[in-house]
């Protein structure tokens, strides 16, 4: 989403994006005038006129589990998005049994809160692991 | 799902969903813009319509539309940018 129009973003993806993805841009491009949008989200910058970098990961009740805000010049990081996103699904599919530690990305060992866990996490997960 | 926009000369628009007209609003000046915190984590996403084009169509989306899968919603400073 941004504050062009519904045109530019077809200009947009005609012309540039599809020569970077296949068939070009699969989801909706939204246009977002005036930044109203933007602005309930926080993230709209009243002295640019632009919106900066967010990111929220919306789960399937409509809840914000994450996000992030970049100032223009900086990219983000789609792995850390899709990361965060796997986090979430497993530990709603665990319906909280489980949750995931530092570092953790698919495949990795969870956490199983609970009173057994209390002060036995150095047991269970490594200072590397986060690094990993 | 999403509903396909007839598209005129003027520029479609969006907005907010369950928000009140922004004319006539009453500003407090003593509630600071920083005490108004409408985003947190756990908290429900704000619903909104929004003009979108989407594999060659003009289409308008809405939030809820969504409810029951995940969702990713990134914004960014502009199109024809270099990031």
């Amino acid at each position: 989403m941004s504050i062009d129009s519904i045109f530019v973003h077809k200009m947009w993806n005609d012309h540039e994006l599809s020569k970077m993805v296949d068939g070009g841009v699969p989801f909706a491009m939204l246009s977002d005038a005036g930044g109203r949008v933007g602005k309930i989200y926080g993230i709209y910058d009243e002295d640019g006129g632009v919106e900066t970098r967010g990111r929220f990961i919306i789960d399937p009740e409509g809840v914000i589990q994450g996000y992030e805000v970049l100032t223009p010049p900086v990219g983000r990081n789609v792995n850390e998005t899709l990361r965060q996103v796997q986090a979430f699904q497993l530990v709603r599919s665990s319906k909280g049994t489980e949750a995931t530690p530092s570092g953790w990305r698919p495949g990795k060992k969870t956490l199983r809160p609970g009173p057994d866990l209390v002060g036995n996490v150095w047991k269970e997960w490594k200072t590397e692991m986060a690094f990993d | 799902m999403a509903e396909e926009l007839k598209v005129g000369c003027a520029r479609p628009t969006g907005g907010p969903v369950g928000e009140p007209a922004p004319e006539g609003k009453p500003e407090t000046e003593n509630v600071r813009k920083e005490d108004v915190k409408m985003i947190q984590v756990g908290k429900k996403a704000p619903d909104f319509i929004a003009p979108a084009y989407q594999k060659g169509k003009f289409v308008n989306i809405n939030l809820s539309e969504f409810l029951g899968k995940w969702v990713l919603l990134c914004f960014y400073p502009g199109d024809f940018t270099f990031v």
